[in-house]
């Protein structure tokens, strides 16, 4: 590493919306084949940085240089031109078309002629080539949607690569993969950084930085606030130079011994088999005011045990006790009527309807209750959306606020606060912090735990290790839709939990 | 209101436009004229303005029309049903059809653009085949004063149909904007998944739906079956349903669902009617007439477009700075 110019260098970027800055002197530059975190909380300024750079949008003033040279990127064209790839949060490989197709999109080889065809021999040739290369055991003819979140997030890095990138952005690469995944992602980071490409890698997840960053430069409020090399990485010091302050213990300390004794088996899933795992009968018992972890990799099932559970799949076999009655959830209809609420997944399309406000979404599942005779009374609704807003803390300026432009992290609360204006009985969390930035996630927990205590049953679906440990009395396993073991709160550990989800026997 | 606004405008100015060059226009005659035409296109664009709220689309109304306007005649002139028994039977047969769609489109999943086109042909055929593709019309028979005089009568100098449709928008608007069903019926259509997770049955929203558009097609197909006085069963109500498709979207209804309004529908509807006035008062060829029609709802929906994006940069900007203070 003799050539000290950085191959990127954005210097004293600031950019104003009307009413916000948004960055404020930013600074950030990138060595060849180095791997630069960047991080902060949502509203950081991230976004923000790495849009100007993709040309998206225009800085007020400040400097771009790729290798020393001053550049103006005004295009996302132009940045791929530069050698400037994104691996964005969502995916954005086009799913009816095959692996081929996708890495050459917009590259595709032609024959000679007029008409320009498509040299298929060749677009094949070369798409197993280059998997070959990045290790990836995928046909070229697979088309993507037979792969699963993860496979098609390595075709989109095969493209980025593809195209020559020198630097590559990934936003959040992770947020939907599992461990193996995750781990297969940054072996292929690092196998990039070896070959000379930098990497921005923008995370929530601090264990991924921890292990793979060569430096990492935080964000807050639109401003640089730190640097950390190598050496200094560690968890503690990124939270508290994302925050602003020492951020006290994530996970309100769990507290498994309060109700649990009482109704062990308050909440029986005596045996369920889903449409996914017709085979597989899963069955388990979540005490009041416990908190049951449910960990296990991407596509073992859980997911839709949640969903058949909650009424949303139709069960092949369900048999479900709720305080010694037996349950029929044909709906979720049915399910809400009965305290048993999902907070699913996908937020943004399952969780709400991002075009209603706050207020319309709070109400939306229990509107009979707001209204007489049918007709709504918007002021109900008003005073339930203004309680919740302020005893959960949702951050809007008013509960007319359309849900689609809040964080990710006050949308998720938005999805709680309608299921807290019932008394819920049983809570299934699925993945209820991803893409939440920390300061959120731990108000999340907090809401958690508070529910237990309150003695609610709750399910936490989850594929990061460190929430599933931190927020969990007991632990199921799942393995390919059978829960492959119980984890006391004794036996808690990274690789217990990692046993029991490669299929291990409990 | 703000999103019926610019219409509300375009509405006005088109009025003051054809009455400065044609003072005709402000007649009596001719202004009832006019309501009745809105009141008897204004019903059945409620109803699909209903459906593509859902997402939907609906386009066998004007078929419809046809099968339901020849029915009517051969019930009162030739089987000598009564006229209530034969109003019940014809909306009853509407709803029933509409139902068959609803029903096809939720339980089958099957798409509605195709299930309506389907009626579409199959309801125009029918029509025809009933009827030996001869006109039918309600001759000398006695005791249909009532149909007279709700599709060409006067109340207190208002044409009936105008009145029955302001009655029927007034029962529609409480039901969209203000009920249980509405909401739910705008969440649908906005995310139905969502809307599922939230334990709403959106199948029956959906199929509600098209059996209100069915119950408010057959209330406007038996105006206009006696406002025409006959019913050729192969062109009646010919493309009634795109005047009812482009009223709901001029009126700030999405085709992609979870859109629209009420008083949108009713000013889109009389922006149509308008238009179609306007092509006879000014002296245009008749033949421009559908031009005239697709340029004005291209030019209405476009500028609609440019003033909901542009409120949508307002919000997120008001969301920004709020959050950043």
């Amino acid at each position: 590493m003799e050539n000290k110019t950085p191959i990127l260098e954005l210097l004293n970027i600031s950019k104003r919306f009307p009413g916000v800055i948004a960055l404020n002197d930013v600074t950030l530059t990138v060595d060849t084949g180095e791997i630069v975190a960047l991080i902060g909380e949502n509203g950081a300024g991230k976004s923000t940085l790495m849009k100007i750079l993709g040309g998206a949008i225009s800085c007020d003033s400040g400097t771009v240089k790729i290798e020393g040279q001053t550049a103006e990127i005004k295009s996302p064209r132009e940045a791929s031109a530069l050698g400037i790839e994104f691996i964005h949060q969502e995916l954005s490989v086009l799913d009816n078309l095959d692996v081929a197709a996708n890495i050459f999109l917009r590259r595709e080889p032609t024959k000679a002629g007029p008409l320009k065809l498509i040299d298929r021999p060749r677009l094949y040739r070369d798409a197993d080539a280059l998997l070959a290369k990045l290790g990836l055991d995928l046909p070229s003819r697979t088309p993507l949607s037979r792969l699963s979140l993860a496979q098609q997030q390595l075709v989109e890095i095969a493209r980025a690569i593809s195209t020559g990138a020198r630097i590559i952005i990934m936003d959040e690469p992770t947020s939907s993969l599992s461990l193996t995944e995750t781990n297969r992602l940054l072996e292929i980071v690092k196998d990039l950084k070896a070959h000379n490409v930098s990497i921005i890698y923008i995370s929530h997840r601090l264990h991924e930085v921890e292990e793979i960053a060569d430096r990492a430069v935080v964000l807050r409020d639109g401003r640089n606030a730190g640097e950390l090399a190598r050496n200094e990485i560690n968890r503690d010091r990124m939270v508290r130079m994302m925050v602003g302050r020492d951020l006290k213990e994530l996970f309100t300390t769990a507290n498994g011994n309060g109700l649990k004794g009482k109704h062990p088996d308050w909440f029986a899933v005596e045996t369920l088999r889903t449409q996914r795992y017709p085979n597989h009968a899963v069955s388990f018992n979540v005490a009041r005011g416990e908190v049951l972890g449910i960990a296990g990799l991407v596509g073992s099932g859980r997911s839709e045990m949640a969903r058949t559970i909650f009424g949303v799949d139709e069960a092949i076999e369900a048999k479900i006790k709720l305080n010694g009655e037996t349950l029929k959830f044909a709906t979720p209809r049915d399910a809400i009527n009965h305290g048993v609420y999902l907070v699913p997944e996908d937020r943004r399309s399952c969780g709400l309807v991002v075009d209603f406000n706050v207020r319309e979404n709070i109400s939306l599942p229990n509107l009979e209750s707001y209204s007489t005779a049918k007709i709504i009374s918007t002021a109900k609704e008003t005073t339930a959306a203004l309680s919740a807003v302020k005893s959960i803390n949702i951050k809007t300026p008013s509960p007319e606020m359309r849900a689609a432009n809040l964080s990710g992290g006050n949308q998720q609360k938005v999805v709680l606060a309608r299921w807290l204006t019932f008394s819920p009985k049983v809570i299934i969390f699925d993945e209820p912090t991803r893409g939440i930035d920390v300061g959120a996630k731990a108000e999340i927990y907090a809401l958690i735990r508070k529910l237990a205590s309150e003695g609610v049953s709750v399910i936490v679906i989850s594929s990061e290790m460190e929430e599933v440990l931190g927020i969990s009395d007991r632990i199921a396993v799942m393995h390919e839709g059978r829960i492959t073991g119980f984890l006391d709160r004794s036996q808690f550990s990274e690789e217990a939990v990692m046993h029991l989800a490669t299929g291990a026997a409990g | 209101m703000k999103k019926e606004l610019g219409i509300f405008i375009l509405l006005v100015v088109l009025c003051i436009i054809v009455s400065i060059k044609n003072p005709n226009f402000l007649l009596a005659i001719n202004l009832q004229n006019l309501a009745r035409q809105i009141g008897a296109f204004g019903i059945f664009s409620i109803g699909l303005g209903l459906v593509i709220i859902t997402g939907g689309i609906e386009l066998s109304v004007g078929s419809m029309m046809a099968l339901l306007g020849v029915f009517m005649s051969m019930m009162l002139t030739e089987w000598g049903v009564g006229v209530v028994p034969a109003i019940l039977l014809c909306i009853l047969v509407s709803m029933v059809l509409s139902l068959t769609h609803g029903l096809l489109i939720t339980r089958l999943n099957m798409q509605p653009f195709i299930v309506t086109l389907c009626g579409l042909l199959f309801y125009r055929g029918l029509a025809r085949f009933i009827t030996n593709d001869e006109t039918k019309g309600f001759g000398t028979v006695a005791g249909l004063d009532f149909l007279r005089y709700v599709a060409n009568g006067n109340l207190f100098g208002i044409p009936m149909p105008f009145v029955l449709l302001i009655l029927i928008a007034l029962v529609t608007w409480v039901l969209l904007h203000r009920s249980v069903y509405g909401r739910y019926l705008f969440a649908t259509g906005r995310n139905a998944e969502a809307a599922r997770y939230a334990g709403i049955n959106t199948k029956r929203i959906i199929t509600a739906a098209y059996v209100v558009a069915g119950a408010l097609t057959a209330i406007s197909g038996i105006i206009i079956a006696f406002y025409t006085n006959s019913v050729s069963p192969a062109n009646h109500g010919n493309a009634y349903e795109l005047y009812g498709i482009a009223a709901a979207v001029l009126g700030g209804c999405s085709l992609r669902g979870g859109e629209g309004s009420i008083v949108g529908i009713l000013i889109g509807t009389a922006l149509l009617q308008v238009l179609r006035n306007l092509v006879n008062l000014l002296g245009i060829p008749s033949s421009l007439d559908f031009a005239v029609m697709g340029a004005v709802i291209l030019i209405g929906v476009m500028a609609d477009q440019i003033l909901t994006e542009r409120r949508n940069r307002r919000q997120v900007t008001q969301m920004r700075s709020a959050t950043k203070s």
